[in-house]
């Protein structure tokens, strides 16, 4: 039988998977959600047809979201995270013991409800007792908070649909607001390579370099998100990721990655010739 | 037979399932007729680009008026029936479909029961269509002082006793004009004033060109219909859903719908369009089976929002807490009214910023306010945007509010009627040099399109300062036949 999942990357590129099994279907107030069994990737869960992860790389993403920031700052003890209803993000997080307390918003219930019963791979660490889930608009949770947070982490969607708020100049300002005065933004940045992603790229950088002293880049390589090449955005009132990685320190937690190091982390700021100037254009 | 006891006759309700005209449309397509008619652009086939623009099925129903698709000018058949449905649902008398705007709604209404030298009374704060209504038909403009919220600085609702006293200044009225609501929101008492008006043997006309809601939500103000009024020019486009320049004409039974349909055709296309017509037909439906649920959903969108923004602090999101029985009879709660000054800003800038640096469009702001329209088409998500973005805006642009003008009610000094204004011999004078002229034609800004200045009335020192802060604080004014705003035509006396 011959049963595939297609993702439209662009109207004339496509992504298709060859599924096992379509575990899960069901439509939330947000988003259709839909859960697959494949060969290649493991299972892997979608948002309106849209890949959010799957099993098999979806350590590349969590790990760079999470050991970046927390690397610099190993002081780190309040964490917000926006989005990330499968839980991956959390998961990273809570391997640090030195972490009090991560506020999880995530607009869709259901999400985090599917995510638990078909993906405990990333949802595992949901019920950490640090963890506190709130449903609801990033978007309000944030405009609520004011110099509370160390990190804050943006774990959306794309900019379409129920995660286009968090794209929003209105949105990076009430971040800053929410951090405290060394605190650091990173966020899912969307990819530069084809045009239609590398424009909300540049939008997004355009608006956090408006609001915040230090503002970077760094890349990733993620198979399954469209062309595989991923940007995240570092922002922060004080430290810069490169200047000020605790590399020491943070060997010396003896965490294991999978593709996470400190050699990396000081390359992954590298940017391709094409980027830097998408950037400086933005 | 006093009027009021009509509305005591049961109407036969009709099946608001249908949608005549879209039925006829759908059918002709299935017909693949060949056409030989207007438009040129035959279905699309002679513009590719403009069809590739808007998309082939909106240019493949955008044709003529023929045999099966009736005729707006003299609608015997699927318009007459959309019409029907349409006055069935808003429980008028009769419905007119409008292509031209509630523009040509509003100087439909005038100049069925107006003529030259006839007096109107009407508040001041009426849209530019009135006063243009007058320039055609040579009406005379009886004005009712609004009154201003001293705070708020918005112009509201008429007073009845100022209502009453206009009527027996001037006996001889034909008809009272009255907006339900206001821009901001605001509800004179329409009831009190129709039956008021009815006693002198007055019609009342009413603008409700944001008023289309009022007939289908629970817990709005009474619209006019329901009021017992005689006219309303209705906005569908505004807040029912339809496309821009569709309108509706209620009428009452007081009227002769084959007089108001003379009067309308003076000035209406003959080629109205079907896209219109259409979208009139499909978003009566709309509204007849579900508005009262689409409303109830906009009411607590524009509660939740007013909440959250008076939590924020420095601004105010103004409510019913306003109502005052009389020159504030009612509030649109459906309006997001938002008074800015208190952070030192004036709406207009808020308005500007809010576009500029946020990507959020909302409808309109004047010196102290900003408005935002909240419709069919609104979801929690987009008004969180608005929320959040003033929040930020407070806490970047926050500034002291001394020196920012506080708007009074300038009261107009009408010389002469606006028609004889509009066309006395006129000159041009820098509008700073024009203190104690007459006024030979409009300055607004837009929107909201009320007039500062109308034709016929004397200029003073307060309306040209007035006309300068608005100017500096960056509204977009309009009116003048130099484009710049810097010259005002005069009338040579």
């Amino acid at each position: 039988m011959e049963l595939w999942f297609t993702e439209e990357h662009t109207d004339f590129a496509r992504f298709s998977i060859k599924v096992d099994e379509h575990l899960y279907t069901g439509q939330s107030e947000f988003q259709r959600i839909d859960v697959f069994k494949s060969k290649e990737f493991g299972t892997f869960f979608t948002l309106d047809g849209l890949m959010m992860l799957t099993e098999k790389d979806e350590f590349i993403y969590h790990e760079m979201i999470v050991h970046v920031p927390l690397a610099t700052n190993l002081r780190v003890k309040n964490v917000l995270v926006i989005g990330g209803g499968d839980g991956g993000t959390v998961r990273e997080l809570t391997r640090y013991d030195t972490i009090e307390s991560i506020d999880m918003v995530e607009i869709d219930q259901q999400v985090v409800d599917v995510c638990r019963r078909y993906l405990p791979q990333t949802s595992c660490k949901l019920d950490d007792p640090r963890v506190k889930l709130h449903f609801e608009d990033g978007l309000k949770f944030v405009r609520t908070k004011e110099n509370a947070y160390d990190l804050i982490i943006v774990d959306s969607t794309d900019p379409f649909g129920p995660g286009e708020g968090l794209f929003t100049k209105e949105f990076y300002g009430n971040c800053f607001k929410a951090l405290k005065s060394d605190g650091i933004l990173v966020n899912q940045h969307e990819s530069p390579y084809y045009e239609e992603d590398a424009k909300d790229m540049q939008r997004a950088h355009k608006r956090i370099r408006e609001l915040f002293p230090v503002c970077r880049v760094y890349q990733a390589h993620i198979p399954t998100y469209p062309s595989g090449h991923w940007l995240f955005g570092f922002a922060s009132k004080k430290y810069d990721p490169v200047r000020d990685l605790n590399e020491q320190a943070w060997n010396a937690l003896g965490l294991k990655t999978k593709y996470y190091n400190t050699e990396l982390h000081k390359g992954c700021f590298a940017l391709p010739t094409y980027v830097l100037e998408l950037l400086a254009n933005a | 037979m006093k009027l009021t006891h009509l509305k005591a006759v049961v109407y036969i309700k009709l099946f608001q399932g249908k949608a005549p005209i879209y039925e006829a449309l759908q059918n002709y397509k299935t017909k693949r007729v060949v056409p030989f008619d207007v438009p040129g652009h035959k279905q699309g086939r002679g513009n590719p680009e403009l069809r590739e623009f808007l998309g082939e099925k909106c240019l493949a129903v955008d044709v003529n008026a023929m045999k099966p698709l009736d005729n707006l000018g003299h609608p015997v058949s699927v318009i007459k029936e959309a019409e029907e449905l349409a006055a069935d649902a808003f429980g008028a008398h009769h419905a007119f479909f409008m292509v031209n705007g509630t523009t040509q709604a509003v100087q439909a209404m005038i100049m069925s029961v107006c003529k030259q030298g006839d007096k109107i009374i009407m508040p001041r704060n009426v849209h530019k269509s009135a006063i243009n209504a007058l320039i055609i038909c040579g009406a005379i403009p009886v004005y009712v002082n609004p009154g201003v919220n001293k705070k708020l600085g918005i112009p509201l609702g008429m007073a009845l006793s100022d209502v009453e006293k206009a009527i027996k200044e001037n006996p001889d009225a034909k008809a009272v004009l009255v907006n339900n609501p206001t821009y901001y929101g605001i509800c004179s008492n329409l009831k009190a004033i129709t039956e008021l008006a009815h006693r002198h043997n007055m019609y009342v006309l009413v603008d409700e060109a944001h008023g289309t809601h009022f007939y289908f939500g629970d817990d709005l103000p009474l619209s006019a219909m329901a009021a017992g009024a005689d006219m309303a020019a209705v906005s569908m486009h505004k807040t029912g859903g339809s496309l821009s320049q569709s309108s509706l004409l209620l009428i009452g039974s007081r009227l002769d719908v084959g007089h108001v349909r003379q009067i309308i055709n003076l000035t209406q296309t003959t080629s109205g369009s079907y896209l219109l017509l259409t979208s009139l037909d499909i978003s009566r439906r709309n509204l007849a089976l579900n508005g009262k649920k689409i409303f109830a959903k906009v009411i607590s969108l524009a509660e939740y929002a007013r909440e959250e923004i008076n939590r924020i602090g420095g601004y105010y999101a103004f409510s019913s807490e306003l109502i005052n029985g009389d020159s504030i009879f009612d509030f649109d709660r459906t309006k997001l009214s938002v008074h800015t000054r208190d952070i030192g800003l004036a709406g207009i800038e808020v308005y500007d910023i809010l576009r500029d640096d946020y990507d959020i469009q909302i409808e309109f702001g004047d010196i102290g306010n900003i408005l935002a329209i909240i419709s069919v088409g609104d979801h929690a998500q987009a008004l969180e945007r608005l929320v959040s973005s003033l929040s930020e805006i407070k806490r970047l642009k926050m500034r002291d509010k001394t020196g920012m003008l506080e708007h009074e009610y300038i009261n107009p000094v009408v010389v002469m009627t606006p028609q004889k204004a509009f066309y006395a011999r006129q000159r041009s004078v820098p509008i700073e040099a024009s203190a104690g002229y007459i006024s030979g034609e409009f300055i607004m800004a837009y929107p909201p399109g009320i007039p500062i200045l109308a034709p016929g009335e004397r200029i003073t020192k307060e309306i040209i300062a007035y006309i300068a802060y608005a100017k500096e604080k960056g509204s977009f004014l309009t009116g003048t036949a130099d484009m710049a705003i810097n010259n005002i035509k005069i009338v040579e006396e």
